[in-house]
Protein backbone atom coordinates (compact mmCIF):
# COMPACT_ATOMS: atom_id res chain seq x y z
CA UNK A 1 0.00 0.00 0.00
CA UNK A 2 1.21 3.49 -0.88
CA UNK A 3 0.02 6.22 1.42
CA UNK A 4 0.47 9.93 2.02
CA UNK A 5 0.78 10.84 5.67
CA UNK A 6 0.12 14.37 6.90
CA UNK A 7 1.54 14.41 10.42
CA UNK A 8 1.51 17.18 13.03
CA UNK A 9 5.09 18.11 13.88
CA UNK A 10 5.80 20.35 16.84
CA UNK A 11 9.21 20.73 18.44
CA UNK A 12 7.93 21.41 21.95
CA UNK A 13 5.09 22.96 23.94
CA UNK A 14 6.31 26.49 23.28
CA UNK A 15 6.69 26.35 19.50
CA UNK A 16 4.07 26.43 16.78
CA UNK A 17 3.45 23.17 15.00
CA UNK A 18 2.37 22.33 11.46
CA UNK A 19 1.29 19.41 9.33
CA UNK A 20 4.16 17.85 7.37
CA UNK A 21 3.67 15.49 4.46
CA UNK A 22 5.41 12.09 4.31
CA UNK A 23 4.89 9.65 1.46
CA UNK A 24 5.20 6.00 2.57
CA UNK A 25 5.28 2.74 0.63
CA UNK A 26 5.22 -0.98 1.36
CA UNK A 27 2.55 -0.87 4.05
CA UNK A 28 0.69 -4.17 4.57
CA UNK A 29 -2.98 -4.37 5.59
CA UNK A 30 -2.10 -6.66 8.51
CA UNK A 31 0.19 -4.05 10.07
CA UNK A 32 -1.13 -2.09 13.01
CA UNK A 33 -1.27 1.68 12.70
CA UNK A 34 1.60 2.04 15.16
CA UNK A 35 3.69 -0.47 13.20
CA UNK A 36 3.11 1.70 10.15
CA UNK A 37 4.46 4.68 12.14
CA UNK A 38 7.41 2.50 13.22
CA UNK A 39 8.20 1.89 9.54
CA UNK A 40 7.98 5.63 8.87
CA UNK A 41 10.28 6.41 11.79
CA UNK A 42 12.81 3.79 10.72
CA UNK A 43 12.98 5.49 7.33
CA UNK A 44 13.31 8.94 8.92
CA UNK A 45 16.10 7.76 11.25
CA UNK A 46 17.96 6.14 8.32
CA UNK A 47 17.76 9.46 6.48
CA UNK A 48 19.08 11.29 9.54
CA UNK A 49 15.78 13.05 10.24
CA UNK A 50 13.97 13.45 13.54
CA UNK A 51 11.48 10.58 14.04
CA UNK A 52 7.82 11.33 14.75
CA UNK A 53 7.16 11.20 18.50
CA UNK A 54 3.97 9.41 19.55
CA UNK A 55 2.67 7.79 22.75
CA UNK A 56 2.43 3.99 23.01
CA UNK A 57 2.99 1.30 25.60
CA UNK A 58 1.08 -2.00 25.79
CA UNK A 59 0.00 -2.06 22.13
CA UNK A 60 -2.98 -4.26 23.03
CA UNK A 61 -5.66 -1.72 23.93
CA UNK A 62 -5.26 -1.81 27.69
CA UNK A 63 -2.98 1.00 28.82
CA UNK A 64 -4.65 3.99 27.14
CA UNK A 65 -1.33 5.49 26.09
CA UNK A 66 -1.85 5.78 22.35
CA UNK A 67 -3.73 8.93 21.55
CA UNK A 68 -3.88 9.87 17.91
CA UNK A 69 -6.52 11.83 16.05
CA UNK A 70 -6.59 9.96 12.73
CA UNK A 71 -8.48 11.48 9.81
CA UNK A 72 -10.58 13.58 12.16
CA UNK A 73 -11.44 10.86 14.69
CA UNK A 74 -9.73 9.75 17.89
CA UNK A 75 -8.24 6.27 17.40
CA UNK A 76 -9.21 6.39 13.73
CA UNK A 77 -12.20 5.21 11.72
CA UNK A 78 -12.79 1.84 13.44
CA UNK A 79 -15.00 1.48 16.54
CA UNK A 80 -14.30 0.19 20.09
CA UNK A 81 -10.55 0.05 19.56
CA UNK A 82 -7.52 2.10 20.47
CA UNK A 83 -5.00 3.37 17.90
CA UNK A 84 -2.70 0.41 18.59
CA UNK A 85 -5.53 -1.98 17.66
CA UNK A 86 -6.27 -0.14 14.41
CA UNK A 87 -5.12 -2.07 11.36
CA UNK A 88 -3.97 -0.65 8.07
CA UNK A 89 -6.60 -2.75 6.26
CA UNK A 90 -9.01 0.04 7.26
CA UNK A 91 -7.27 2.21 4.64
CA UNK A 92 -6.93 1.95 0.88
CA UNK A 93 -3.92 2.21 -1.40
CA UNK A 94 -3.38 5.87 -2.27
CA UNK A 95 -5.16 7.24 0.80
CA UNK A 96 -4.05 10.41 2.55
CA UNK A 97 -4.08 10.05 6.35
CA UNK A 98 -4.07 13.13 8.58
CA UNK A 99 -2.56 12.41 12.01
CA UNK A 100 -2.88 14.98 14.78
CA UNK A 101 -2.50 14.97 18.56
CA UNK A 102 -5.62 14.96 20.77
CA UNK A 103 -6.61 18.63 20.94
CA UNK A 104 -7.71 20.29 24.19
CA UNK A 105 -6.41 23.22 26.19
CA UNK A 106 -6.20 20.79 29.13
CA UNK A 107 -4.06 18.41 26.98
CA UNK A 108 -1.12 20.62 25.92
CA UNK A 109 1.17 19.20 23.24
CA UNK A 110 4.54 18.08 24.60
CA UNK A 111 6.08 17.15 21.24
CA UNK A 112 4.64 16.13 17.86
CA UNK A 113 1.76 13.76 18.65
CA UNK A 114 2.35 13.43 22.39
CA UNK A 115 0.07 15.38 24.73
CA UNK A 116 0.18 15.89 28.48
CA UNK A 117 -2.85 14.11 29.94
CA UNK A 118 -1.88 14.61 33.58
CA UNK A 119 -5.09 16.65 34.01
CA UNK A 120 -6.84 13.25 34.07
CA UNK A 121 -4.51 12.13 36.87
CA UNK A 122 -5.40 15.22 38.89
CA UNK A 123 -9.12 14.56 38.44
CA UNK A 124 -8.55 11.01 39.72
CA UNK A 125 -6.50 12.27 42.64
CA UNK A 126 -9.33 14.65 43.60
CA UNK A 127 -11.60 11.74 44.54
CA UNK A 128 -11.33 8.73 42.24
CA UNK A 129 -10.56 6.31 45.07
CA UNK A 130 -11.97 4.78 48.24
CA UNK A 131 -10.22 5.04 51.59
CA UNK A 132 -9.50 1.56 52.93
CA UNK A 133 -7.53 0.60 56.02
CA UNK A 134 -4.84 -1.74 54.71
CA UNK A 135 -3.09 -2.34 58.04
CA UNK A 136 -3.83 -6.06 58.09
CA UNK A 137 -7.51 -6.28 58.94
CA UNK A 138 -8.91 -5.28 55.53
CA UNK A 139 -12.39 -6.68 54.92
CA UNK A 140 -12.66 -8.88 51.84
CA UNK A 141 -14.60 -6.89 49.23
CA UNK A 142 -16.50 -10.06 48.28
CA UNK A 143 -17.94 -10.26 51.82
CA UNK A 144 -20.24 -7.32 51.01
CA UNK A 145 -23.21 -8.37 48.84
CA UNK A 146 -23.54 -6.31 45.65
CA UNK A 147 -26.51 -6.33 43.29
CA UNK A 148 -25.47 -8.06 40.03
CA UNK A 149 -26.72 -5.21 37.83
CA UNK A 150 -24.84 -2.62 39.88
CA UNK A 151 -21.69 -4.75 39.89
CA UNK A 152 -21.84 -5.07 36.09
CA UNK A 153 -22.48 -1.36 35.59
CA UNK A 154 -19.64 -0.51 37.94
CA UNK A 155 -17.31 -2.88 36.11
CA UNK A 156 -18.29 -1.38 32.75
CA UNK A 157 -17.49 2.11 34.06
CA UNK A 158 -14.19 0.82 35.46
CA UNK A 159 -13.09 -0.38 32.00
CA UNK A 160 -12.32 3.26 31.12
CA UNK A 161 -8.60 3.35 30.32
CA UNK A 162 -8.34 7.14 30.52
CA UNK A 163 -7.02 7.52 26.99
CA UNK A 164 -8.74 10.89 26.44
CA UNK A 165 -10.60 9.95 23.24
CA UNK A 166 -13.80 11.34 24.80
CA UNK A 167 -12.16 14.75 25.19
CA UNK A 168 -10.63 14.54 21.71
CA UNK A 169 -13.95 13.65 20.09
CA UNK A 170 -16.07 16.20 21.93
CA UNK A 171 -16.58 19.45 20.05
CA UNK A 172 -16.24 21.20 23.43
CA UNK A 173 -13.25 19.15 24.66
CA UNK A 174 -15.37 18.06 27.62
CA UNK A 175 -14.08 15.42 30.05
CA UNK A 176 -17.51 14.49 31.35
CA UNK A 177 -17.41 10.89 30.10
CA UNK A 178 -14.04 10.17 31.71
CA UNK A 179 -14.94 11.86 35.00
CA UNK A 180 -18.38 10.25 35.10
CA UNK A 181 -16.91 6.78 34.54
CA UNK A 182 -14.54 7.32 37.46
CA UNK A 183 -17.39 8.62 39.64
CA UNK A 184 -19.77 5.84 38.59
CA UNK A 185 -17.46 2.91 39.24
CA UNK A 186 -17.59 3.78 42.95
CA UNK A 187 -21.06 5.35 43.14
CA UNK A 188 -22.59 2.00 42.21
CA UNK A 189 -20.81 0.01 44.92
CA UNK A 190 -21.41 -0.01 48.70
CA UNK A 191 -17.68 0.61 49.24
CA UNK A 192 -17.99 3.90 47.37
CA UNK A 193 -21.00 5.28 49.22
CA UNK A 194 -19.13 6.63 52.26
CA UNK A 195 -17.15 9.22 50.30
CA UNK A 196 -19.68 9.69 47.48
CA UNK A 197 -20.54 13.33 48.29
CA UNK A 198 -16.98 14.63 48.48
CA UNK A 199 -15.91 12.46 45.55
CA UNK A 200 -18.29 13.88 42.97
CA UNK A 201 -17.98 17.48 44.18
CA UNK A 202 -14.17 17.37 44.22
CA UNK A 203 -13.77 15.54 40.92
CA UNK A 204 -16.14 17.88 39.07
CA UNK A 205 -14.44 20.91 40.63
CA UNK A 206 -11.04 19.61 39.47
CA UNK A 207 -12.42 18.84 36.01
CA UNK A 208 -13.65 22.44 35.70
CA UNK A 209 -10.38 23.79 37.08
CA UNK A 210 -8.41 21.94 34.39
CA UNK A 211 -10.27 23.91 31.69
CA UNK A 212 -12.28 21.17 30.01
CA UNK A 213 -15.44 22.27 28.17
CA UNK A 214 -19.08 21.70 29.04
CA UNK A 215 -21.05 18.66 27.91
CA UNK A 216 -23.48 19.32 25.04
CA UNK A 217 -24.77 15.73 25.01
CA UNK A 218 -23.76 15.23 21.38
CA UNK A 219 -22.84 11.63 22.22
CA UNK A 220 -19.57 11.80 20.23
CA UNK A 221 -17.59 10.64 23.28
CA UNK A 222 -19.63 7.44 23.65
CA UNK A 223 -19.26 6.61 19.94
CA UNK A 224 -15.50 7.17 19.90
CA UNK A 225 -14.71 5.60 23.28
CA UNK A 226 -12.58 2.48 22.70
CA UNK A 227 -14.21 0.83 25.73
CA UNK A 228 -17.80 1.81 24.94
CA UNK A 229 -18.33 3.81 28.14
CA UNK A 230 -22.00 4.81 28.14
CA UNK A 231 -23.57 8.27 28.39
CA UNK A 232 -25.62 6.83 31.27
CA UNK A 233 -22.54 7.47 33.40
CA UNK A 234 -22.76 11.21 32.67
CA UNK A 235 -26.43 11.25 33.71
CA UNK A 236 -25.50 9.32 36.88
CA UNK A 237 -22.73 11.80 37.68
CA UNK A 238 -25.13 14.70 37.13
CA UNK A 239 -27.59 13.09 39.57
CA UNK A 240 -24.81 12.41 42.08
CA UNK A 241 -23.58 15.98 41.73
CA UNK A 242 -27.00 17.56 42.19
CA UNK A 243 -27.69 15.35 45.21
CA UNK A 244 -24.29 16.11 46.70
CA UNK A 245 -24.74 19.86 46.11
CA UNK A 246 -28.05 19.84 47.97
CA UNK A 247 -26.55 17.79 50.82
CA UNK A 248 -23.56 20.14 50.91
CA UNK B 1 -21.17 33.07 39.17
CA UNK B 2 -21.99 31.63 42.61
CA UNK B 3 -24.51 28.82 42.29
CA UNK B 4 -23.67 28.51 38.57
CA UNK B 5 -19.94 28.16 39.12
CA UNK B 6 -19.77 24.48 38.12
CA UNK B 7 -20.16 23.11 34.61
CA UNK B 8 -22.92 20.70 35.71
CA UNK B 9 -24.91 23.44 37.47
CA UNK B 10 -24.71 25.58 34.33
CA UNK B 11 -25.93 22.73 32.17
CA UNK B 12 -28.82 22.04 34.54
CA UNK B 13 -29.75 25.75 34.48
CA UNK B 14 -29.61 25.65 30.69
CA UNK B 15 -31.81 22.56 30.66
CA UNK B 16 -34.39 24.00 33.07
CA UNK B 17 -34.68 27.30 31.19
CA UNK B 18 -34.97 25.34 27.92
CA UNK B 19 -37.75 23.15 29.33
CA UNK B 20 -39.57 26.24 30.54
CA UNK B 21 -39.43 27.66 27.00
CA UNK B 22 -40.62 24.31 25.58
CA UNK B 23 -43.70 24.48 27.82
CA UNK B 24 -44.30 28.10 26.80
CA UNK B 25 -44.01 27.09 23.13
CA UNK B 26 -46.81 24.52 23.57
CA UNK B 27 -49.03 27.18 25.16
CA UNK B 28 -48.18 29.68 22.37
CA UNK B 29 -48.96 27.05 19.74
CA UNK B 30 -52.32 26.22 21.35
CA UNK B 31 -53.45 29.85 21.14
CA UNK B 32 -52.14 30.30 17.60
CA UNK B 33 -53.75 27.16 16.21
CA UNK B 34 -57.09 28.47 17.50
CA UNK B 35 -56.70 31.36 15.05
CA UNK B 36 -57.07 28.83 12.24
CA UNK B 37 -59.96 26.95 13.84
CA UNK B 38 -62.02 29.80 15.31
CA UNK B 39 -60.99 33.48 14.94
CA UNK B 40 -63.52 34.63 17.57
CA UNK B 41 -62.05 32.30 20.19
CA UNK B 42 -58.58 33.50 19.17
CA UNK B 43 -59.70 37.09 19.74
CA UNK B 44 -61.12 36.35 23.18
CA UNK B 45 -58.05 34.31 24.26
CA UNK B 46 -55.69 37.02 22.96
CA UNK B 47 -57.71 39.70 24.71
CA UNK B 48 -57.46 37.73 27.96
CA UNK B 49 -53.68 37.25 27.56
CA UNK B 50 -53.20 40.92 26.65
CA UNK B 51 -55.18 42.37 29.53
CA UNK B 52 -54.90 39.89 32.41
CA UNK B 53 -52.82 41.36 35.23
CA UNK B 54 -51.25 38.01 36.21
CA UNK B 55 -50.23 37.23 32.61
CA UNK B 56 -48.93 40.73 31.87
CA UNK B 57 -47.44 41.55 35.26
CA UNK B 58 -45.99 38.21 36.37
CA UNK B 59 -45.87 35.56 33.63
CA UNK B 60 -44.64 37.85 30.84
CA UNK B 61 -41.63 39.17 32.82
CA UNK B 62 -40.79 35.56 33.81
CA UNK B 63 -40.93 34.55 30.15
CA UNK B 64 -38.71 37.43 29.07
CA UNK B 65 -36.26 36.56 31.84
CA UNK B 66 -36.32 32.89 30.70
CA UNK B 67 -35.50 33.86 27.10
CA UNK B 68 -32.70 36.24 28.12
CA UNK B 69 -31.25 33.76 30.62
CA UNK B 70 -31.28 30.87 28.09
CA UNK B 71 -29.62 33.09 25.48
CA UNK B 72 -26.96 34.54 27.81
CA UNK B 73 -26.13 31.13 29.27
CA UNK B 74 -25.87 29.67 25.76
CA UNK B 75 -23.39 32.36 24.72
CA UNK B 76 -21.43 31.97 27.96
CA UNK B 77 -21.18 28.18 27.52
CA UNK B 78 -20.13 28.62 23.88
CA UNK B 79 -17.29 30.96 24.90
CA UNK B 80 -16.17 28.52 27.63
CA UNK B 81 -16.32 25.61 25.20
CA UNK B 82 -14.31 27.43 22.56
CA UNK B 83 -11.60 28.22 25.09
CA UNK B 84 -11.41 24.51 25.99
CA UNK B 85 -9.87 23.87 22.54
CA UNK B 86 -7.95 26.94 21.50
CA UNK B 87 -6.04 25.14 18.74
CA UNK B 88 -8.55 23.50 16.41
CA UNK B 89 -8.13 20.28 14.46
CA UNK B 90 -7.06 20.47 10.82
CA UNK B 91 -9.28 17.47 10.21
CA UNK B 92 -12.41 16.92 12.31
CA UNK B 93 -15.19 14.52 11.34
CA UNK B 94 -17.98 15.43 13.72
CA UNK B 95 -20.56 13.94 11.37
CA UNK B 96 -19.11 10.47 12.07
CA UNK B 97 -20.13 10.52 15.71
CA UNK B 98 -22.88 13.11 16.29
CA UNK B 99 -25.85 14.79 14.64
CA UNK B 100 -25.66 18.17 12.93
CA UNK B 101 -28.36 19.50 15.26
CA UNK B 102 -26.35 18.58 18.36
CA UNK B 103 -23.16 20.22 17.09
CA UNK B 104 -24.71 23.46 15.89
CA UNK B 105 -27.07 24.37 18.75
CA UNK B 106 -25.43 27.80 18.94
CA UNK B 107 -26.14 28.45 15.24
CA UNK B 108 -29.79 27.33 15.38
CA UNK B 109 -30.17 29.15 18.70
CA UNK B 110 -28.84 32.43 17.28
CA UNK B 111 -31.15 32.20 14.25
CA UNK B 112 -34.11 31.60 16.57
CA UNK B 113 -32.97 34.58 18.65
CA UNK B 114 -32.80 36.79 15.54
CA UNK B 115 -36.28 35.58 14.66
CA UNK B 116 -37.46 36.49 18.17
CA UNK B 117 -36.24 40.05 17.48
CA UNK B 118 -38.51 40.22 14.43
CA UNK B 119 -41.33 38.50 16.31
CA UNK B 120 -41.12 40.97 19.19
CA UNK B 121 -41.03 43.86 16.70
CA UNK B 122 -44.11 42.49 14.96
CA UNK B 123 -46.27 41.73 17.95
CA UNK B 124 -44.86 42.79 21.32
CA UNK B 125 -43.69 46.29 20.35
CA UNK B 126 -46.92 46.71 18.43
CA UNK B 127 -48.89 45.82 21.59
CA UNK B 128 -46.87 48.20 23.76
CA UNK B 129 -47.33 51.02 21.22
CA UNK B 130 -51.05 50.33 20.79
CA UNK B 131 -51.84 50.07 24.48
CA UNK B 132 -49.43 52.36 26.26
CA UNK B 133 -47.84 54.85 23.83
CA UNK B 134 -50.87 55.63 21.68
CA UNK B 135 -53.34 54.80 24.49
CA UNK B 136 -55.87 53.36 22.04
CA UNK B 137 -59.16 52.08 23.47
CA UNK B 138 -59.15 48.31 23.99
CA UNK B 139 -60.84 46.47 21.12
CA UNK B 140 -61.35 42.71 21.77
CA UNK B 141 -61.93 42.03 18.05
CA UNK B 142 -58.68 43.53 16.72
CA UNK B 143 -56.35 40.56 17.33
CA UNK B 144 -57.26 38.24 14.45
CA UNK B 145 -57.24 40.96 11.73
CA UNK B 146 -53.89 42.23 13.03
CA UNK B 147 -52.47 38.70 13.01
CA UNK B 148 -53.62 38.02 9.46
CA UNK B 149 -52.24 41.36 8.29
CA UNK B 150 -48.80 40.48 9.62
CA UNK B 151 -48.67 37.48 7.31
CA UNK B 152 -49.66 39.38 4.16
CA UNK B 153 -46.00 39.80 3.18
CA UNK B 154 -44.56 36.67 1.50
CA UNK B 155 -41.06 37.70 2.66
CA UNK B 156 -42.10 37.89 6.32
CA UNK B 157 -44.02 34.61 6.01
CA UNK B 158 -40.94 33.02 4.44
CA UNK B 159 -38.67 34.29 7.22
CA UNK B 160 -41.07 32.88 9.81
CA UNK B 161 -41.14 29.47 8.06
CA UNK B 162 -37.34 29.23 7.76
CA UNK B 163 -36.98 30.22 11.43
CA UNK B 164 -39.38 27.47 12.42
CA UNK B 165 -37.23 24.91 10.58
CA UNK B 166 -34.22 26.10 12.59
CA UNK B 167 -36.34 25.93 15.75
CA UNK B 168 -37.15 22.34 14.81
CA UNK B 169 -33.44 21.47 14.67
CA UNK B 170 -32.82 23.28 17.97
CA UNK B 171 -35.62 21.37 19.69
CA UNK B 172 -34.61 18.05 18.07
CA UNK B 173 -31.45 17.98 20.16
CA UNK B 174 -32.18 20.41 22.97
CA UNK B 175 -35.43 18.97 24.30
CA UNK B 176 -34.18 15.42 24.86
CA UNK B 177 -30.71 16.63 25.84
CA UNK B 178 -32.17 18.64 28.73
CA UNK B 179 -33.25 15.43 30.49
CA UNK B 180 -29.76 13.94 30.17
CA UNK B 181 -28.30 17.16 31.65
CA UNK B 182 -30.58 16.79 34.65
CA UNK B 183 -29.47 13.20 35.18
CA UNK B 184 -32.45 11.47 33.58
CA UNK B 185 -31.17 8.47 31.61
CA UNK B 186 -32.99 5.22 32.33
CA UNK B 187 -35.31 2.60 30.81
CA UNK B 188 -37.90 5.31 30.00
CA UNK B 189 -35.41 7.50 28.14
CA UNK B 190 -36.03 5.86 24.76
CA UNK B 191 -39.77 6.60 24.98
CA UNK B 192 -39.10 10.10 26.27
CA UNK B 193 -36.69 10.74 23.40
CA UNK B 194 -39.33 9.63 20.90
CA UNK B 195 -41.83 12.03 22.49
CA UNK B 196 -39.36 14.94 22.38
CA UNK B 197 -38.60 14.26 18.72
CA UNK B 198 -42.29 14.13 17.80
CA UNK B 199 -42.73 17.43 19.67
CA UNK B 200 -39.67 18.93 17.93
CA UNK B 201 -41.18 18.20 14.52
CA UNK B 202 -44.89 18.69 15.21
CA UNK B 203 -44.84 22.09 16.93
CA UNK B 204 -42.63 23.95 14.39
CA UNK B 205 -44.50 22.27 11.50
CA UNK B 206 -47.73 23.45 13.13
CA UNK B 207 -46.40 27.00 13.30
CA UNK B 208 -45.36 26.79 9.62
CA UNK B 209 -48.86 25.60 8.73
CA UNK B 210 -50.43 28.50 10.67
CA UNK B 211 -48.14 31.07 8.99
CA UNK B 212 -48.93 29.72 5.51
CA UNK B 213 -52.65 29.42 6.28
CA UNK B 214 -52.83 33.06 7.39
CA UNK B 215 -50.77 34.18 4.38
CA UNK B 216 -53.11 32.47 1.94
CA UNK B 217 -56.31 33.41 3.78
CA UNK B 218 -56.08 37.18 3.96
CA UNK B 219 -59.11 39.27 4.96
CA UNK B 220 -60.14 41.34 1.94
Amino acid sequence: MKLTLKIWRQKNANTKGELKTYPIDGIEGDMSFLEMLDVLNEGLINKGEEPVVFDHDCREGICGSCSLQINGEPHGPDRLITTCQLHMRMFKDGDTIVIEPFRATAFPVIKDLVVDRSSFDRIQQAGGFISVNTSGNTIDANAIPVNKHDADESFNAATCIGCGACVAACKNASAMLFTSAKVSQFALLPQGKTEATERVLNMVAQMDKEGFGNCSNTGACEIECPKGISLENIARMNREYLGASIKG
Amino acid sequence: MGILSSSIARKVAMALSGLFLVVFLAQHFTINVISVINPDTFNSWSHFMGTNVLVQGVLQPILIFGVIFHFCMGIFLEIKNNSARKIKYKSYKGDRNSTWASRYMIVTGLVVLAFLGLHFYDFWFHEITYKYLESNPEDPTRYYPELVEKFRSPVRTGIYCVSFVLLMLHLWHGFSSSFQSMGWNNKYSKGLRAFTQVYAIAIPLGFIFIALYLHFNQIH
